[in-house]
């Protein structure tokens, strides 16, 4: 026993390096698996409160492109409006919004990041305003992550930039559908993995979200082909995809609902 | 002891507050960043408790990895230079170190210089193994390594001439 309490003394560095090195490569490896960072992260009280405040002054110095980024955007909107198809004197106008299954909330990003291996974002609205785990996040030109933790009143979103994001991906012209991931290299490119080799893939082709993960709405912009490749078995395409968003600017983003989603999830495990 | 109690208090919380705020946001050539909180470890003085030096650190880098939301690879690297730095003093400073009356002001600049490489380069390279956790990207972890240490390294050098007081 002695002896036992004479090796702890005389190794108590290093006992308490191992410990402490420990807890380190515990929290990151948590953190490399898919939302289960448990302790460490930006949504909280101090941290949130931090990056809240500077930006409230950081905000000033990108006005002018972001208000150009909402005027094109409201540019594109209206034209959508006054092209389509149901003409506006005889628009439904329930205000109960029956059958409606995505409800949208605005939200600023007080955190960007694009340097890391596994990007995280962070932003100025939480449970307070209603955010849950997993509701979609995009921009004003595509997506942008998904919601991963939530506080009071700040949230985390694991970015598209991220090595651990998995998103339901399509192209737009056909219904062949694969997986957007990220390899960890450019922050302009994103690489959808999983296209049937018999898509007729085209350099230049759009990518859009598919819907099927109950998460984006189908259709949401992604980017556009840049090259593609069949991969080592050689019976899927890994498409290099060219971001329409600029990931390292990003200011105002729109938080996406789904309402049914309960509903999809509980049939899918009744089966 | 009040006073550099005070003193490496402030500096814990300057450095953090410096970090994340500033030094976190250069992304030069996309991906380079210096750290240079390491600075509060590398200058913590030398006759104190390694234990005390061990905790800390492991509190900063912690606090790091809260604001970047990056796990605890910060946490983690920040722990190993503190455990390793008296095997580098000892390599860096040979004879003042084990006489135990250095003062880092006192030193003379190349000893200096070669303390700081040394633990940066060790600090970078846990930091970026742990953010990238594959080996098969070893190439990526030593170019990341070497980028980001050169910065780290030449900032830290600055800052260190800019906030030394004169020794008269």
């Amino acid at each position: 026993m002695q002896q036992i309490i004479n090796f702890i003394i005389r190794n108590k560095n290093f006992l308490l390096f191992l410990l402490l090195f420990g807890f380190s490569l515990l929290f990151t490896i948590q953190s490399h698996s898919y939302h289960r960072s448990k302790f460490i992260n930006s949504a909280n009280f101090l941290t949130g409160g931090v990056y809240n405040s500077i930006n409230n002054i950081n905000n000033y110095f990108d006005l002018k492109t972001q208000n150009q980024l909402l005027t094109e955007e409201n540019k594109r909107l209206r034209s959508l409006l006054s092209n389509s198809a149901i003409a506006l004197d005889s628009v439904f106008t329930d205000s109960l919004m029956f059958g409606k299954s995505y409800n949208f909330y605005t939200s600023n990003v007080i955190k960007n990041s694009y340097s890391l291996h596994n990007n995280i974002l962070t932003l100025n609205k939480g449970r307070n305003d209603s955010i849950k785990q997993d509701f979609g996040v995009i921009s004003q030109k595509g997506i942008i992550g998904i919601v991963d933790k939530t506080s009071a009143n700040y949230a985390t979103v694991i970015s598209i930039l991220n090595t651990t994001s998995r998103i339901s991906a399509q192209l737009k012209k056909t219904n062949h559908f694969g997986t957007l991931t990220w390899n960890g290299t450019s922050p302009e490119f994103n690489q959808l993995i999983d296209i049937p080799k018999i898509a007729p893939v085209v350099k230049g082709d759009t990518i859009i979200t598919s819907g099927r993960s109950s998460i984006f709405p189908k259709g949401v912009p992604i980017g556009i082909v840049e090259d593609f490749k069949l991969d080592q078995a050689e019976n899927y395409y890994e498409i290099n995809v060219r971001l329409f968003n600029d990931m390292t600017s990003v200011e105002h983003v729109y938080i996406i609902e789904n309402a049914n989603k309960e509903e999809i999830k509980n049939l899918l495990s009744d089966n | 002891m009040n006073s550099i109690f005070s003193i490496h208090t402030i500096r814990f919380v300057a450095l953090v507050f410096v970090q994340v705020l500033i030094f976190n946001h250069i992304n030069f050539l996309g991906y380079i960043n210096p750290y240079i909180y390491i600075l509060f470890i590398a200058l913590f003085p030398v006759s104190n408790n390694r234990v005390i030096l061990i905790m800390l650190s492991f509190l900063l880098g912690i606090t790091i990895d809260m604001f970047l939301d990056t796990g605890g690879i910060h946490a983690g690297a920040s722990v190993f230079i503190a455990y390793i730095r008296p095997i580098v003093l000892k390599s860096s400073f040979g004879m003042i170190y084990e006489h135990q009356t250095m003062k880092f002001n006192a030193v003379d600049f190349g000893s200096k210089l070669t303390y700081f490489t040394l633990l940066t380069v060790l600090h970078h390279i846990v930091l970026f193994s742990l953010e990238i956790f594959s080996i098969s990207k070893i190439l990526l972890i030593l170019q990341k390594t070497l980028f980001s240490s050169i910065f780290t390294i030449l900032l830290s050098v600055v800052i260190t001439i800019i906030f030394s007081r004169k020794s008269k």
